[in-house]
């Protein structure tokens, strides 16, 4: 698993509280990982601090699972 | 009782009679304050006076940049944000029949609008810190109206139902939002009015008299300190009993 990868379960793993096996590629934050609106919104923040990147309000309603966390933040880095 | 030892709190209006004590009686709980207002004279003298642990941000809320950057200023200054109380707020008293759009305009862009903004720039401090208290100043005529104010009343009951309504999504995060809703305080504002038409408005109050502005700002330090973390969504009517709501 990438560097980006890690870091990006990691922090999902501390925000939501998941076991880290839960976090798959295509686990959904709000239908198998249990956050909720506030908390996707949250999670967008943190990876914007982590990444020191920035992620506009269209492009973080496609973020929906890990895997597109991932996908979005390897292209944006 | 009410420690805010290690809080930081940006207050606005705090040039005005309310929002200064306000300032103080926050100050004196052990919490930093950042005191804002468009004038810098009486900010300073504020500060000044309170010593160690007060900053001043001046700031013009009815410029959307000047808004956008006063929780910035605020934070570097104190090293965060985790009070904001929005005090500040203008008048532009007209019949409806003859109110313009720029008196409509003026008194939602700095009563309504920058509480918003100010709100939105706090959030994410407090979100992380998983502690907040926003505190707003509404008035009496936001609940029951008032001649002349339709502009200022829309734009005061306004600010209710959006503290509501950010209460409902920040709850879980430990950030409260309230209002407190004054009736009439002795200002420099009420000064101005003579005998009769102070008569009248006393004898609409059952405690038949004015309130003074440390009486609002207990209201504020109440609703600001850790005691009051169940208390979210609610106005705190100050009023003498004015109105009962």
């Amino acid at each position: 698993m990438s560097d980006i990868a890690d870091r990006v379960k990691k922090i999902v793993v501390e925000h939501l509280g998941v076991e880290e096996d839960k976090v798959t590629e295509t686990a959904s934050f709000i239908d198998d990982l249990g956050a909720d609106s506030l908390d996707t919104v949250e999670l967008v923040m943190a990876f914007e601090e982590e990444f020191g990147i920035e992620i506009p309000d269209d492009a973080a309603e496609t973020i929906q699972t890990f895997g597109d966390a991932v996908k979005f933040i390897t292209e944006a880095a | 009782m009410f420690d805010l030892t290690g809080k930081c709190a940006l207050v606005t209006g705090a040039s005005g009679g309310i929002g200064g004590e306000i300032a103080k009686a926050l100050h004196a709980a052990g919490a930093k304050v950042a005191l804002s207002g468009t004038r810098v004279e009486p900010l300073e003298a504020l500060a000044a006076e309170l010593g160690e642990g007060a900053f001043v941000c001046p700031a013009n809320l009815s410029d959307p940049d000047s808004v956008e950057a006063l929780p910035k200023a605020a934070a570097a200054a104190m090293g965060s944000v985790d009070i904001l109380v929005n005090n500040a707020g203008i008048t532009r008293d007209n019949l409806f029949m003859r109110m313009s759009d720029d008196e409509w305009q003026a008194v939602m862009d700095v009563n309504l609008t920058s509480s918003f903004r100010l709100m939105r720039g706090v959030l994410r401090g407090m979100m992380k810190a998983r502690w907040g208290r926003i505190v707003t100043i509404t008035s009496v005529v936001g609940q029951t109206g008032n001649p002349g104010q339709g502009n200022y009343a829309a734009a005061k009951a306004g600010l209710v139902g959006m503290s509501k309504s950010l209460a409902y999504e920040v709850a879980s995060r430990g950030i409260t939002v309230n209002c407190v809703a004054p009736g009439f305080i002795a200002t420099a504002m009420t000064d101005k009015l003579n005998d009769e038409q102070k008569g009248k408005i006393l004898s609409q109050i059952p405690s038949g008299r004015m309130g003074a502005p440390e009486e609002i700002a207990a209201a504020v330090l109440y609703l600001s300190s850790p005691e009051a973390g169940y208390v979210t969504g609610a106005t705190l009517s100050v009023n003498g009993g004015m109105a009962m709501v």
